[in-house]
This record gives structure tokens, sequence and C-alpha cells, in this order.
């Protein structure tokens, strides 16, 4: 980008050789968080194309994450041979839905520089605001489905069935065990970490797609594995030991794991989780925006 | 003055230059990487790999080129196809970084650069003006006082409201017209932009560059025009694979330049080359 200094009201810009592929950081961050409604507008404008501001386009927002979790639940269930209580389900929800969140972010992450088109190519301005336009569409997309989760939440812990099994020595458990807790306000700065980390991968997935334009034709099949190797579909203490250790390459595993055990079991994950998951979610921000930074000169020439 | 097929050729009057800079360009080189793929994928880098071969060439887009605008100049810029004259255009517009010296631009710039008009053409005509805007910088009150001027002078009706998938080119082109002169620059950049649309938005377009340079904006044009860039610029240089081969008056430059080319300047040549 370029330094800015004020002569006779006209700024003075000058363009310099890029150090170390880099652009000057700090006029890049101002000029970053001056031009921020760009970045907001564009995910307005992108959301009313998509219809999203009708009322059924809302509707759909709340609709398909509620069948999606239908859907996993009925597999869960069916696959497992066993009724899960509603603490599952709604573990099973919620984690699904901030996954959903971080996979959305990653597609429209990955097009949002190639499809930037002629802007790219005609406008000086810096260009992480196209993924992080996304990743503002993404977020205001996973809101809706907060609405499905606090239904049933409410509906287990207030309404629905509340069963006690009592053993011969008359010791007695509650089955449903739903029920709201301060712990739940820890799900808040939990999927803080979420959203860092998808920013993060918004920014890495923009820069690869660039250069691999297939990436997004490999991205449905990768997210789907990573679903499926996520403490989603099971609880992430079911795990067994060995594979517990693999578990320390998934970001996913300590991120969503501190999210569902605040949020839907309102219990408190382990410190050495919410470590995890900064160490992750702050290590991507960075690496993803550098990344991203650096090639950025790039961009221009190669799209 | 008007060509064989009767229409106008823009011309534009002159006022005298100021001896302000505007736009200093000193021992510039650019060069990028590029790939030779249209559209590279992970599947061809793997396939490549496995053959030993590299898609990336490297472009020595300009080599130590130097020169210095005074506000109010029109500087037309021509050469052959991939002589530089873009890149100089997105170098001076902040686009792309010098790989080597320096460049200063005094002023707001505003570009209308070839390369396609309207970003997104799932947006409306309207969307697309704003988000152009906002990202070249202008705050959204700058930008409501300014939209009502700029819908009216592209003058393309309801279709402002209309996704840019629906517009024609010619369309297109003066919607980027009218958002790039509305910016109020103090330096526009037009890249091949005039050679769209009918000639009664050529000559309003005229009309307002016009103004522009009466308010002593300063201006750089490409165009493969020739008459053009006699009629449109105070003074021209003349890009040949990198380097600037010369400069000065426009007329001398554009004859010297068809003499390199080995071209008889005939009248259509200078209107279409």
């Amino acid at each position: 980008m370029s330094e800015t200094t004020e002569t006779v009201s006209r700024p003075v810009q000058t363009f310099l050789p890029h150090r170390a592929g880099l652009p000057r950081l700090s006029t890049y961050f101002v000029t970053l968080w001056r031009r921020r409604h760009f970045a907001i507008e564009l995910s307005r404008a992108s959301m009313r194309a998509a219809h999203t501001n009708t009322f059924f386009g809302q509707f759909w927002l709340v609709i398909s994450p509620a069948l999606n979790a239908v859907v996993y639940f009925l597999l869960v269930n069916i696959i497992r041979g066993g009724n899960s209580g509603p603490d599952f389900f709604l573990h099973l929800l919620a984690g699904l839905f901030a996954f959903n969140f971080i996979s959305a972010t990653m597609s429209a992450g990955a097009n949002s520089v190639v499809s930037g088109g002629s802007l790219v190519l005609n406008t000086a301005f810096p260009l992480l605001l196209l993924p992080w336009s996304a990743l503002r569409t993404a977020f205001f997309r996973f809101l809706p489905s907060l609405i499905i989760l606090l239904a049933f939440f409410s509906y287990f812990a207030f309404i629905g069935p509340h069963p006690v099994a009592c053993d011969a020595a008359g010791a007695c458990v509650e089955l449903n065990t739903v029920h709201f807790s301060p712990v739940q306000l820890m799900a808040i700065p939990a999927f803080m970490l979420i959203f860092v980390f998808a920013a993060g991968l918004a920014a890495l997935m923009a820069t690869v797609q660039v250069y691999f334009r297939d990436t997004t034709q490999f991205l449905p099949y990768a997210t789907r594995i990573w679903l499926y190797l996520s403490p989603v579909l099971y609880y992430a203490d079911q795990l067994q030991p060995w594979m517990l250790k693999l578990e320390y390459f998934n970001p996913l595993f300590p991120m969503l794991g501190i999210w569902t055990d605040t949020l839907a079991r309102g219990i408190m994950p382990p410190m050495s989780w919410w470590l995890g998951s900064a160490a992750w979610a702050f290590g991507t921000l960075l690496i993803g925006t550098f990344y991203f930074i650096s090639r950025e000169r790039e961009f221009a020439v190669r799209i | 003055m008007e060509d064989e097929m009767g229409e106008p050729i823009p011309q534009i009057a002159h006022r005298s230059v100021s001896n302000e800079v505007a736009i200093t360009v000193a021992d510039l080189d650019v060069t990028y990487r590029t790939t030779i793929e249209k559209r590279p994928t992970l599947k061809q880098a793997i396939v490549r790999l496995g053959r030993g071969k590299r898609s990336v060439r490297t472009v020595e887009a300009l080599k130590d080129v130097s020169f210095q605008v005074n506000r109010g100049t029109v500087l037309g810029i021509i050469g052959h196809n991939g002589a530089g004259k873009s890149t100089l255009m997105r170098t001076v517009a902040g686009i792309v970084p010098p790989t080597r010296g320096k460049v200063e631009v005094v002023g707001r710039t505003s570009t209308l650069l070839s390369l396609g008009v309207g970003f997104n053409r799932q947006l409306t005509g309207r969307e697309n003006v704003i988000l152009g805007g906002l990202a070249a910088g202008l705050t959204k009150d700058e930008l409501e006082d300014r939209y009502d001027r700029i819908a009216e002078f592209a003058d393309i009706g309801d279709f402002i409201e209309m996704p840019m998938r629906s517009y024609s080119s010619g369309m297109a082109a003066r919607l980027a017209f009218s958002v790039a002169v509305h910016l109020d620059p103090d330096i526009l950049l037009i890249d091949e932009a005039l050679s769209t649309g009918d000639a009664v938005f050529k000559e309003k377009a005229t009309e307002r560059m016009q103004q522009l340079v009466d308010n002593s904006s300063t201006m750089l044009l490409i165009s493969h025009a020739l008459r053009t860039i006699i009629n449109m610029s105070t003074e021209c240089i003349w890009l040949d694979h990198g380097k600037l081969m010369m400069r000065g008056n426009p007329e001398e430059v554009v004859d010297a330049y068809t003499e390199y080319m080995h071209v008889k300047k005939t009248s259509a040549v200078l209107n279409d080359m």
C-alpha cells in the first residue's frame, strides 16, 4: 500500500517495492480499517443477492440446519443402535452448527478473491477485505441456527420429560440432564476462538484458491472427513486413548470441544482444551493473514 | 473532426499545464511471475511435478522507466500489445507495487481500466457503484452525495437497479466511466475505455473529460486509436517491451511509433491501431 501525507490538501502517495514481500503493515492495516465498510456492504449485497433477506430466504437459514441435524441424529442413532438422550442431541446440534460455520467460511473465503474479478484488477485496496467479507456473511448465516438450538434446549430443559432411573440400592440418576447453567456463558469466548480460527482459514483458502483453482472442488470432501474426525457425531471423551493422541493435530478437537461442552452440556472443559484452541485459532489467523498479504501483490496478475 | 464512419473523434482543448508535479516515476522496474495456464489447478501442478516442468513465467513488464508528469497534463501512452502500458497504469494506481524504483502520486487517483467493469455481475449496478466507491476509499456519505449524479450521467435508466449480468457491454462501460469521473479524481487513468459506448455517450464523456482537464486534473490515457491520442493528449510516451522509447509532442511520438512499426499512417490505422 502507500504512505500518505497531506500537502495542499492533496495526499501524496508513494509506492515503493515491498520489503520481504510485505507492504508496510501499519499503513496496510490502517487502510484496511478505513475501508471496512466495503467488506460490510459486500457481505450485505451478496446476502441480498442470495435472497437471504426475503422471508423464505431467512426461513431456510433456520430450516436447513435443523433438517441437517435431524438427519445426522437419525444416522448416529441407527448406526449406534442405541437411543442417545437429549443432551447428546444438543451436543450434535451445537457441534454441527459451529462446524457448518467453519466450512461455509472456508468455501466462501476460497472464492472471495477469485470472484473479485475486475475490482481486484482495477482498484488499489487491501484485498484482505474480501475474505473478511465472506467471514461476515458466514457469521450472519450461522446466527439463525442458534435459534434452533435455543428452541430445542428450552424444550428439553423446561417441557420435555425428566425421567429418573433408580437402581436396586435406591440410588437415582436423572436421564435428562439438560438445564440452563452459568457455564454456558463460556460458550461466548469459545465461539470467539472459532471465529478467529475461521478468519485465518478464510484468508488461507482465498490465497490457495488463486494458485490452485480446483481447491473448491476438493474442499467438500476434505471438510466431510474433517467433520467425521471431529467431536461432533460423538463426544470427545468417548475416543480411544490412541485416537486422542492423534487429535492433537486436529484444531477442531479442542475448539468444538469447548464450544459444545460449555453450550450444550454446561460443563467446563479442561484448561488444556482452552489453551489448545487459543493456540490453533491465533496461530491460524497469523499464518493465514500473513500468507495472504505476502501473496496479495501477485493476485492482480494471476486472476 | 470526424472519422470515416462519420463518428466524432473526441478532442480536448488544453489550457496551459501547471508546473506542479503530479506523477513522478523514477527508475521503475516491474517484474512479476505468472502462470502459463489460464486456470492453474492442483491436478495440473501434480502432473507437472511428475514431468519436472514448471509453469511459472517471469514477466519483465517495465524496465527502468522514468518520467514526470505535471498537473493538468493529458499523457497519452502508446505501444504494442504487451509493451507494459497497462502495467504502468496499474503501478501508478498502486495496484501493482514496483519491483525496483519509486512512483509518487500527488492527489487522488481514479482508474478506468480496460479489464472489465462492474466486478460482480450478480449484484445490481447500484451495488457495484457503491462497492467500487467504498473500495476506492470514498466514505458512504461521499457516495450518497454523488450517487444520483453518477446514475444520471450513466443514463441507463432502470437498469441501474438490475443485476449487471443483464447489462450490454455499452451500458457497463457507461456506468464505469460515470463512476470514474465522478470520484473527482486529481489523476484519472483511462485504459482503452473510450472504445465502447455510442457516439452520443462518447461526446458526453469527452465533455466531462474536458471539465476535468479545465479543473487541472491530470490524465493518463491508453488507446490504440492513435488519432484519439493525438487529439486528446498534451504529451505522449511510447513504450516498447517495457522500455520508454520516446516522450514528447503526441504528433511526433505517434509518427516515430508508426514508422518504427512499419505501418503506413493511414486514417484507418490512426483510428483503429
